[in-house]
C-alpha cells in the first residue's frame, strides 16, 4: 500500500533540526523549544496515524521517495516501509522522543548551547526513524551511521571538558569497529545472493525471499549464514553495547542526562536488537550464531550487573544496568525468542527512560551532583521524583504488575525451555538487577541528606516541563507490559500476534503450571534481593563496608570494571598510539624531507626558468618597445605643428625631385 | 640669352613671382603676410597659364583660349581662397589673440 505519510514522519524532525541549527540563535529559546518539541510531536501523531492505518488492514505500507542508486543490476530506492516491527519501533521512538524533548526544555533551561542541543536531538530522531523505516540495507545503514554520529555529537556536548570529548571519540571509534564488521556482513550477503541467485539487491523483502539460495555457500570456512549473521551481530554489539564492545556506553554518560535517556537507553542502543529481529529469517538459519548471541548476551547481562553493584555515580549505575538489560534482549534473541527481545526493548524503553529522567531530575535538584554517596533522604524534598523513581525501580526489577515483569518473565520462560544454564544466568542477573536498583533507590532517597549546605538550600522539585513527561513515562512503565500476559493468565497476548507478520515468533510448549512456578520464583528472587538491599543500605548501613572489606579482591575487580578499559588500553589504544607516533616521526623526517627536497629542486628550476624569462624573453620585448619609443620620439620632432616647416620640407622635396628629373633627362 | 617679349621672359617673371610668393609663405611669421605670399603664387601660375596659352595657340594656329580661361579660374579661386582663409585667420585670431603663425601649432602630433 502506498503511503506518503511515512516520509513526513522523518521530515518533520529533520527540517526542524536544520532550521534550529541555522536560525536557532535568532528566533529565541521559546521558539526553539516549541519547534523542536512540536516537530517530534507531529511526527508522533503521524506515526500513530500510520500505525492505526496499518492495524486496520495489516498491509505493509510503502513510501517510494526516490530512486537512489541505479545501475544495470542494482536498483536501490530511498524507500520507507511500515510493517508490524517498524510500527512498534516508530511508536516507541517518537513517543518516548517527544516526552524527552519536552523534558529537555526544562532540564537544559540554563544551558548556553540550547539550540545546538535541540538541533542534534532532532537530527537523532530523524536518523533513528530512517533506521527503522528503511526497507533496504543501504538506507538502514544511513540511519545506523547517522544515529552513531548524533550520539557522538551529544556525548561530546560539553566538549569544553576534554574528558567528555574523549568519551565521544571513544563511542565513535568503538562503534566504528562494529560498523566495519556490519559492512563486511552486509557486503558478503550482497555478494552471496548476487552470485548464487543472481539477485543483486539490498531490499529486505528480496533478501528474505532468496535467502535459501545461499545455504551452500562457504565463507572463510563457515557457512554463509553463520558468517554473515556473526558479522552483523558484531555490528550489533557495537551499537547495542555488548561484550566486547560495550565499553563506550558507560562513558557515554558524559552527555546531558536526557540524551542518555533517549539515545543511550531507550532507542539507539536497541537498534542492534531491531536489526536482529528484522533479519530473524537469517539469524534463525544460523544456529551457531544464535548460540554465540545468547552466551554473549547472557555474559554481558551478568558482568554489567556486577559492575553496576559497586558504582557510586547514579548515571553509571543506570548505564551498566542498560548494558545488562541489552544483554537480556540479546539473550532472548539468541534462543530465537525475537518477539520477547522486542518486547523487552519496548518496556525497557519506558522504564529506563523513566529512570534516567528521574536521575536527571535528582541531578538537576542537587546542583549537578551525581555521586549517590552525597545524596540521601531526598524523598521528602523531591516527592514526585521519588515516586517516579520507585515505579522505575519496581519496573526494572520485574515486580508485578509493572512493565518489566512481563518482558523479563517472558524471556525467562523462553530461556527455561531452551537451556537451563542460560535460565540460571538470567535469573541470577535478575536478582542482581533488583539489588543494585534498590541500592540506588535507597542510597538516593533514604537516610540522611549529605549534600553541602548551599546545594541543600537550592534543593527543589523540578518544573512541570520535567515532571509531566516523567509522570507519563511512569504510567507507561506501569501499563506498558499489559500487551503480553504470561500464558497461564487468560488475558491478552496481543504483542506476539502483532509481530508475527514480520518477525519469527515462537511459543514455548512448557506447561502453564511450570511457567507459574517460575514466575513465582523470579518474583521471589526480585523481592529477596530488594529486601537484601534494604538491609544493606537502610537498616544496617555499615554492612556494605564490612562486606567490601571481606571480599576486597572481588570488590576491587568489580569497581575497576574487570580492568577491561585497562586491557583495551594496553592491547589496542597504546599500540595504536605508539604506531601513530612512529608514523608521525617517519612522516616528518622522511616524507616531509622528501617533499621539502623536491620543493628545493623545483625552486631551483623555477629560478632558472624565471631568469630566462626575465632577461631573454622580457629583454627582447623591452628592447623592441624601447626601439619603437625612441624612433617615435625622433619622428615626433618632425611633426611640430609649424606649418611653415612642413611647407619648407615639401618645397625642398619637390625641388629635389625636379632637380633629380632635370639632372637625369638633361635640360 | 633670353629673347625679350618671348615665352621665356614671361616664364621668368612667373618664376620670380612664384619664388617671391613661396619665400613670403615660408619666411613670414604673420599669417596675413603668408596669405599675401599665396596670392603671389596664384598670380605666378596665372601668368604661366596665359603665357603658355598665348604662345602655344599661335604655334597650333588655333584659338582654343583654354589657358586664358584657366587664368580667369585662378583669379576666381584666389578670391574664394582669400575669403575662406581670411575667415579662418580671423577665427584663429579671436582664439589665440595673435597673428603669429608659430603660435598656431595646436594640431601637432
Amino acid at each position: 500500500m502506498e503511503n506518503n505519510a511515512l516520509l513526513w514522519i522523518i521530515l518533520f524532525p529533520l527540517l526542524s533540526s536544520i532550521f534550529i541549527r541555522l536560525y536557532g540563535k535568532g528566533v529565541g529559546r521559546k521558539a526553539v523549544s516549541l519547534i523542536a518539541c512540536s516537530s517530534v510531536g507531529v511526527s508522533f501523531v503521524l506515526a500513530v496515524y500510520a500505525v492505526l492505518a496499518f492495524a486496520s488492514d495489516h498491509q505493509v505500507q510503502v513510501d517510494h521517495v526516490f530512486l537512489w542508486l541505479r545501475t544495470d543490476q542494482l536498483h536501490t530506492w530511498f524507500r520507507l516501509s511500515l510493517d508490524s516491527l517498524s510500527a512498534v519501533m516508530i511508536c516507541v521512538i517518537t513517543g518516548v522522543g517527544t516526552l524527552i524533548h519536552v523534558y529537555s526544555t526544562g532540564y537544559m533551561h540554563h544551558e548556553k548551547a540550547f539550540e545546538r542541543y535541540f538541533a542534534y536531538l532532532n537530527l537523532f530522531m530523524a536518523m533513528m526513524l530512517i533506521l527503522v523505516l528503511a526497507d533496504n540495507f543501504l538506507l538502514m545503514f544511513v540511519g545506523w551511521e547517522g544515529v552513531g554520529l548524533c550520539s557522538y555529537l551529544l556525548i561530546g556536548f560539553y566538549y569544553q571538558d576534554h574528558k567528555n570529548a574523549d568519551a565521544g571519540k571513544k563511542a565513535f571509534v568503538v562503534n566504528r569497529v562494529g560498523d566495519f564488521a556490519f559492512i563486511v556482513g552486509l557486503l558478503s550477503l550482497f555478494w552471496a545472493l548476487g552470485t548464487q541467485a543472481g539477485v543483486w539487491s539490498f531490499d529486505f523483502a528480496v533478501i528474505r525471499d532468496h535467502i535459501s539460495s545461499i545455504s551452500s555457500v562457504q565463507i572463510l570456512g563457515l557457512s554463509a549464514f553463520t558468517f554473515i549473521s556473526l558479522m552483523m551481530f558484531i555490528g550489533a554489539t557495537g551499537k547495542s553495547a555488548q561484550i566486547p564492545l560495550y565499553v563506550w556506553l558507560p562513558d557515554a554518560m558524559a552527555g546531558p542526562t536526557p540524551v542518555s535517556a533517549l539515545i543511550h537507553a531507550a532507542t539507539m542502543v536497541t537498534s542492534g536488537i531491531y536489526m536482529i529481529c528484522r533479519l530473524s529469517f537469517l539469524f534463525d538459519a544460523a544456529p551457531v550464531t544464535l548460540e554465540v548471541i545468547s552466551w554473549i548476551g547472557g555474559l554481558t547481562a551478568l558482568f554489567a550487573a556486577t559492575m553496576a553493584l559497586v558504582q557510586n555515580d547514579i548515571k553509571k549505575v543506570l548505564a551498566y544496568s542498560t548494558v545488562s538489560q541489552l544483554g537480556y534482549m540479546f539473550l532472548a534473541c539468541g534462543v530465537g525468542a525475537y518477539a520477547s527481545g522486542m518486547f523487552h526493548v519496548v518496556t525497557h524503553a519506558f522504564f529506563k527512560a523513566l529512570l534516567f529522567l528521574g536521575a536527571g531530575s535528582v541531578i538537576h535538584a542537587c546542583s549537578h551532583e551525581q555521586d549517590m554517596r552525597k545524596m540521601g533522604g531526598l524523598r521528602k524534598s523531591l516527592p514526585i521524583t521519588f515516586w517516579i523513581f520507585v515505579i522505575g525501580t519496581l519496573a526494572i526489577s520485574g515486580m508485578f504488575p509493572f512493565a518489566g515483569f512481563f518482558s523479563k518473565d517472558e524471556i525467562l520462560w523462553q530461556l527455561w525451555n531452551h537451556s537451563k544454564y542460560l535460565w540460571f544466568l538470567a535469573i541470577f542477573t535478575a536478582g542482581l538487577t533488583s539489588f543494585y536498583m534498590f541500592r540506588c533507590l535507597f542510597m538516593t532517597f533514604w537516610g540522611e541528606c549529605k549534600l553541602d549546605a548551599s546545594s541543600k538550600a537550592a534543593l527543589h522539585e523540578s518544573p512541570p516541563s520535567m515532571t509531566i513527561p516523567l509522570i507519563t513515562l511512569a504510567v507507561l512503565s506501569c501499563v506498558g507490559g499489559w500487551v503480553w500476559w504470561p500464558g497461564f493468565m487468560p488475558l491478552t497476548q496481543f504483542f506476539p500476534h502483532w509481530l508475527e507478520s514480520s518477525v519469527i515468533v515462537r511459543h514455548p510448549h512448557g506447561s502453564h503450571f511450570a511457567e507459574l512456578l517460575l514466575t513465582a520464583l523470579s518474583l521471589l528472587v526480585a523481592l529477596g534481593s530488594a529486601s537484601m538491599a534494604y538491609v544493606f543500605y537502610v537498616s544496617n548501613i555499615s554492612l556494605p563496608q564490612k562486606c567490601g572489606a571481606k571480599c576486597k579482591a572481588l570488590y576491587k575487580v568489580f569497581a575497576n570494571l574487570y580492568y577491561v578499559d585497562e586491557i583495551y588500553e594496553a592491547l589496542f589504544v597504546r599500540p595504536c598510539k605508539s604506531l601513530s607516533k612512529s608514523l608521525s616521526v617517519f612522516d616528518q623526517k622522511y616524507v616531509d624531507g622528501f617533499v621539502n627536497g623536491m620543493s628545493k629542486v623545483l625552486r631551483l628550476v623555477v629560478f632558472i626558468m624565471g631568469s630566462i624569462d626575465r632577461f631573454i624573453v622580457d629583454g627582447l620585448v623591452h628592447f623592441f618597445a624601447y626601439l619603437t619609443k625612441t624612433m617615435g620620439i625622433w619622428v615626433q620632432r618632425i611633426q611640430n605643428g609649424h606649418i611653415q616647416m612642413y611647407l619648407a620640407v615639401l618645397v625642398t622635396g619637390v625641388g629635389f625631385f625636379i632637380a633629380l628629373y632635370l639632372g637625369y633627362f638633361g635640360l | 640669352m633670353i629673347e625679350l617679349g618671348g615665352l621665356h621672359s614671361y616664364l621668368v617673371v612667373g618664376a620670380f613671382l612664384f619664388c617671391a610668393g613661396m619665400a613670403c609663405v615660408l619666411l613670414k611669421r604673420n599669417v596675413i603676410h603668408m596669405l599675401m605670399g599665396i596670392e603671389l603664387i596664384f598670380n605666378a601660375s596665372a601668368i604661366n597659364f596665359i603665357a603658355f596659352d598665348h604662345f602655344n595657340s599661335m604655334e597650333l594656329s588655333g584659338q582654343l583660349m583654354s589657358g586664358q580661361v584657366m587664368g580667369l579660374f585662378v583669379i576666381v579661386l584666389a578670391a574664394a581662397e582669400a575669403a575662406v582663409a581670411l575667415a579662418l585667420v580671423l577665427a584663429m585670431f579671436q582664439m589665440i589673440k595673435t597673428p603669429n603663425i608659430d603660435d598656431m601649432s595646436k594640431l601637432k602630433g
